[in-house]
């Protein structure tokens, strides 16, 4: 089939991490994108808006980002890989539909590009503001996973882990980078097709009369039937049983239902974790960070290495679900913890909640430059003196 | 006889979720007209129900979505429109049809009503206009006229409200028929055609609200909100939907607009049909 040959770009490019992200999202087998143009993202748009087309998916531009998630979550339910990218403005809009893929175990993707906020703040500047904002944005009580890219490689590699983490749990999973992530030009290596791992959401097995479409498996994940396969389901956003019926004013059923999709993640947090450790085994400080400031904790490292200061990274690919016992273990055989972070202290909290006695020393940002090696260098030998 | 065997008899129960019965609606609610049209619609075409999926957003009319024993998803407040059009663009073969109120489609959802109807995706959507928000207790909405009372606007209403028929045709809508929860047939016949009809259709049926709204108002029951309608409702098939404002006194109904026009998801096949050809004869 010729649309799906042009699918995966097999081959090396040098192109941007939003173009890589795009390319990742049609690799992964994403065939519906439905966007609102949005600095720093709009360059994801724009390759979908060419792209898709080649391959015979469907590329809307909706009237608000509103809109833009409430239609991927639509386009998911009628069978189809489905994605929205913005940036924090719209990812604020875009929160009380989280909340709805979450309740109805939608799996989707969402790329948040970040800039500085609160507001309009500064769109064209590279920020991480938007770390607790993707934890806890919309109401109620979650889990999500989030995953932060610190290359333009990773923007490709990442986009499929986040389609295989959304099809695998029935959730929405986010791709959180930065400005710098998404604009820099990188060599970027496509595989072959049929070296990339795609997982597709699992499918009933029962007869469409025995089919209640929120009844889980033992991994806690129900099998997903998709609109237009004869099953005839219904879905809402209100508490449900596992037939999808509203329960309203049941205690039991909201307790079961809120657990199990906060469970999901929570009890398979150690599959769905990646993390990248540097130099961690003899390390007397460690450098806790993700997305753009892991390029220049790891070039810290490795100088403060030469200076003799036994330094290691601990870099955390996946933010959320927190990896929680991996920090504390960092922790327990270091003097101090360093997390340089692109906001005024976010992620710092949980890694502080990790450490415990530890102490943890927070290298903000706000806006414009990422961190110095040489700044982090600094923060290195003050804490082993 | 119970009120679950009377239920189990009904001509039309083969199509509802039965055991979700009885519904959340009042007595003399235009709702319960609403859903049964929609039904005899979808028995008297012979719609294959693996194919058509239900959208509805919040409020009383929200829950429509639950009861028919099809593919059907209840959004968030708003939002199912947007939801609906996702579907239909990512499987064309499914017939995607909205159900929900004023409030719901023309306030917090408005944006989305007009930009589908501007670009003519092919759902349906059919609005119970009740002039509240009935679920919430009765407040003023985009559709309550001037002057009513409401649990918001003790005073009186001070703000102008949509003529809905009129909002869809100015925004592109390709089908647009207005009828009230008297004109069940008529009704009936609009929604069948809107089923058949490629393009974005709307169709408004105005509702009683006897509990909350009609008894605010001082309308009298169920039944003399229904004589009102038959009083004040004038058919005028083709007439200008900008002229026909509902006031006390006139209740234009009918088939204002049927027009036709490509719909976003044949110009889509079209494009991506145009684009794969062009790609062919660069690849050979």
């Amino acid at each position: 089939m010729l649309n799906e040959s042009r699918a995966v770009l097999t081959g090396t490019h040098f192109m941007s991490g939003d173009l890589a992200c795009a390319e990742g999202a049609l690799a992964a087998g994403c065939r519906f994108f439905g966007g609102y143009p949005i600095t720093p993202a709009t360059e994801i748009s724009e390759r979908m808006s060419r792209r898709l087309v080649e391959v015979g998916g469907v590329f809307v531009q909706m009237e608000d980002e509103i809109g833009s998630i409430a239609a991927v979550i639509g386009a998911s339910y009628a069978g189809k890989k489905a994605m929205t990218a913005t940036s924090g403005p719209g990812f604020s809009l875009m929160q009380e539909n989280i909340g709805l893929a979450v309740m109805t175990e939608t799996p989707l993707v969402i790329v948040n590009i970040m800039r500085g906020g609160p507001s309009t703040g500064q769109p064209t500047m590279p920020g991480q503001q938007d770390v607790m904002q993707a934890r806890w944005g919309s109401h109620g009580d979650y889990e999500i996973i989030a995953l932060t890219p610190s290359s333009v490689q990773e923007m490709f590699d990442l986009t499929i882990e986040c389609f295989n983490l959304a099809e695998t749990y029935r959730v929405p999973v986010i791709l959180l980078a930065d400005e710098i992530i998404g604009h820099m030009w990188e060599r970027v290596r496509i595989p072959p097709a049929e070296q990339i791992t795609v997982v597709s959401r699992k499918k009933p097995k029962v007869p469409a009369a025995e089919y209640q479409p929120f009844k889980p498996d033992k991994d806690l994940v129900p099998p997903m039937a998709c609109f237009g396969e004869g099953y005839r389901f219904h879905a809402t956003g209100l508490t449900h049983d596992e037939k999808g019926a509203p329960r309203t004013v049941s205690v039991d059923v909201q307790t079961k239902l809120v657990k199990r999709l906060s469970d999901k993640i929570r009890k398979n947090a150690k599959k769905i974790v990646k993390v990248q450790r540097v130099m961690l085994e003899d390390a007397d400080v460690a450098v806790v960070a993700y997305g753009i400031p892991s390029r220049a904790a790891l070039s810290a490292v490795r100088t403060a290495r030469k200076e003799g200061v036994k330094a290691g990274l601990l870099r955390l690919v996946t933010i959320w679900p927190f990896p929680q016992d991996l920090v504390s273990d960092v922790a327990k055989q270091v003097k101090a913890i360093i997390v340089p972070e692109m906001n005024y202290g976010q992620l710092v909290r949980e890694v502080e909640r990790a450490a415990k006695t530890t102490p943890v020393i927070l290298l903000s940002k706000l806006g414009e430059e990422p961190h110095r090696p040489s700044e982090i260098i600094e923060a290195m030998r003050r804490a082993v003196k | 006889m119970s009120e679950s065997n009377l239920v189990m008899q009904h001509s039309l129960a083969k199509y509802l979720r039965q055991e979700r019965m009885p519904h959340i609606w009042c007595e003399g609610c235009g709702n319960g007209i609403l859903l049964n049209c929609f039904l005899q619609a979808i028995d008297e075409l012979k719609v294959d129900l693996d194919k058509i999926v239900v959208v509805s957003g919040i409020g009383c009319i929200g829950r429509i979505a639950g009861y028919i024993n099809v593919d059907s998803f209840h959004t968030t407040h708003g939002r199912a429109i947007a939801f609906a059009t996702g579907v239909k663009l990512a499987n064309p073969e499914l017939t995607v049809v909205v159900i929900s109120g004023d409030g719901d489609l023309f306030a917090i959802g408005g944006n989305h009503f007009i930009h589908a109807a501007r670009r003519n995706v092919d759902i349906k959507v059919i609005c119970a206009n009740n002039f509240n928000y009935g679920m919430t207790g009765g407040q003023y909405g985009p559709t309550t006229p001037l002057d009513a009372w409401t649990t918001t606007t003790p005073y009186g209403n001070i703000e102008h409200p949509f003529n809905l028929a009129h909002l869809a045709a100015a925004a592109g809508a390709v089908y647009v028929a207005r009828w009230t929860s008297l004109h069940v047939r008529r009704l009936k016949a609009s929604i069948t055609k809107a089923l058949q009809k490629e393009g974005f259709s709307f169709i408004e049926m105005i509702s009683p609200c006897p509990e909350i709204f009609d008894r605010y108002n001082k309308m009298g029951t169920a039944v003399d909100v229904m004589k009102w309608f038959k009083l004040v409702s004038q058919v005028r098939h083709g007439y200008d939907p900008a002229k026909a404002e509902i006031t006390k006194t006139q209740i234009l109904v009918g088939e204002f607009v049927d027009i036709e026009k490509p719909s976003y998801g044949r110009l889509l096949r079209d494009m991506t049909s145009r684009v794969q050809e062009k790609l062919k004869g660069e690849n050979t």
